[in-house]
């Protein structure tokens, strides 16, 4: 009887392990293709995963900021707009516990994108950026082309923004945190409301940070 | 027989006795309750579940000295936003804060005794009628 208590237990411990440890991947978001192709006379199948698309926009500190400066970087996206009293207080709130996590890891970013270009201009995202605390490059507040930044939240980022007079401030968006890896593809959402959810990604992009990288 | 009845009547004056003694204190705490629940709805986003505030964004409600400075205007503050500067906990802000203009006279007089009582402060009751005679001087 004692054995199968110790076995029992054993394996417990083993199982734990396993779901805590290491070895634990992130999933990968978005659509994916399979792509065949004919290497030396055998048919190969690869997986081409979605990425997010390239994009350049403008930072707060009025320097030209895109995929291009997050190339081989984890970052975590969201959308807000500086003069939103909904959620965006309180999304802040909770990504100020990422960016103190990750301030001084260069190879790990910050971006929120305005949804409100024609009010926060980089002079009045640098102001609520300073009034935030943040300092420095490893969180970007982006002023984009709205079309383009609502294309991309929706289609890529996967998260859903629109304009609407009648919703506190004008504006209606969810509250995610998106994460996404150094080959630009979506490794998880968070709400970003939600200080629980947002400290289970501050330990995805440990995780993250920890995978090995891909074979192109 | 005789004694549970003089028990039962000694025992109701008893009750009697403590509820009208605690009357003003089970206002309060009727206000304090509603005020929690309300504080949750319409101010913790912005100004935090421990009313700390959002660095140079939102100003913390830890400053009773400034609560206690503008406590005739606060019924004015929730019911019409504020926009332009204050100065609280010796640090300027800036930012707009929206107007509560769904909230009833009630809601804010219990949302104000909550923050008033709350986060090391404690005013005391803010109570409808003071909320009704604020509101009629709003600037």
């Amino acid at each position: 009887m004692n054995r199968i208590v110790y076995v029992f237990l054993g394996a417990t411990c083993l199982c734990a392990c396993k779901f805590n440890g290491s070895n634990k991947t992130l999933p990968i978001y978005g659509n994916r293709e399979p792509v065949t192709k004919t290497v030396n006379g055998q048919t190969l199948t690869d997986t081409i995963y979605a990425t997010i698309p390239a994009f350049k926009f403008v930072n707060q500190y009025g320097d030209s900021t895109g995929s291009q400066n997050l190339a081989g970087k984890i970052y975590v996206a969201d959308f807000f707009f500086t003069s939103c009293p909904s959620i965006c207080p309180i999304m802040q709130r909770n990504m100020l516990a990422v960016y103190n996590a990750f301030k001084d890891t260069a190879d790990v970013k910050i971006v929120s994108f305005t949804i409100d270009p024609k009010y926060d201009t980089p002079p009045v995202l640098k102001n609520y950026a300073e009034k935030l605390g943040v300092t420095g490059n490893s969180w970007w507040f982006l002023q984009g082309n709205r079309d383009t930044v609502y294309r991309i939240a929706e289609k890529n980022y996967l998260v859903a923004v629109s304009k609407d007079s009648s919703a506190a401030g004008g504006y209606v968006h969810q509250g995610y945190f998106v994460l996404v890896d150094k080959q630009k593809r979506v490794r998880g959402s968070y709400d970003g409301t939600d200080p629980k959810q947002v400290a289970q990604l501050i330990d995805d992009i440990k995780t993250l940070k920890a995978e090995p990288a891909m074979a192109k | 027989m005789k004694i549970t009845l003089i028990c039962s009547i000694c025992a109701l004056l008893m009750i009697l006795i403590v509820s009208c003694e605690s009357n003003d204190a089970l206002e309060f705490d009727r206000y304090y309750a509603e005020g929690n629940v309300i504080y949750q709805s319409h101010c913790q986003n912005c100004h935090g579940a421990h009313g700390e505030g959002l660095n140079g964004l939102i100003p913390p409600l830890t400053d009773s000295v400034f609560l206690k400075n503008n406590r005739d205007q606060l019924a004015c503050l929730v019911h019409n936003g504020l926009h332009g500067k204050i100065t609280v906990t010796k640090k300027d802000f800036t930012e707009k804060m929206p107007a509560a203009a769904d909230l009833a006279n009630i809601e804010i007089a219990q949302a104000l005794t909550y923050v008033t009582n709350s986060f090391g402060n404690k005013m005391g009751i803010v109570n409808v009628e003071e909320v009704n005679g604020d509101l009629v001087k709003c600037l």
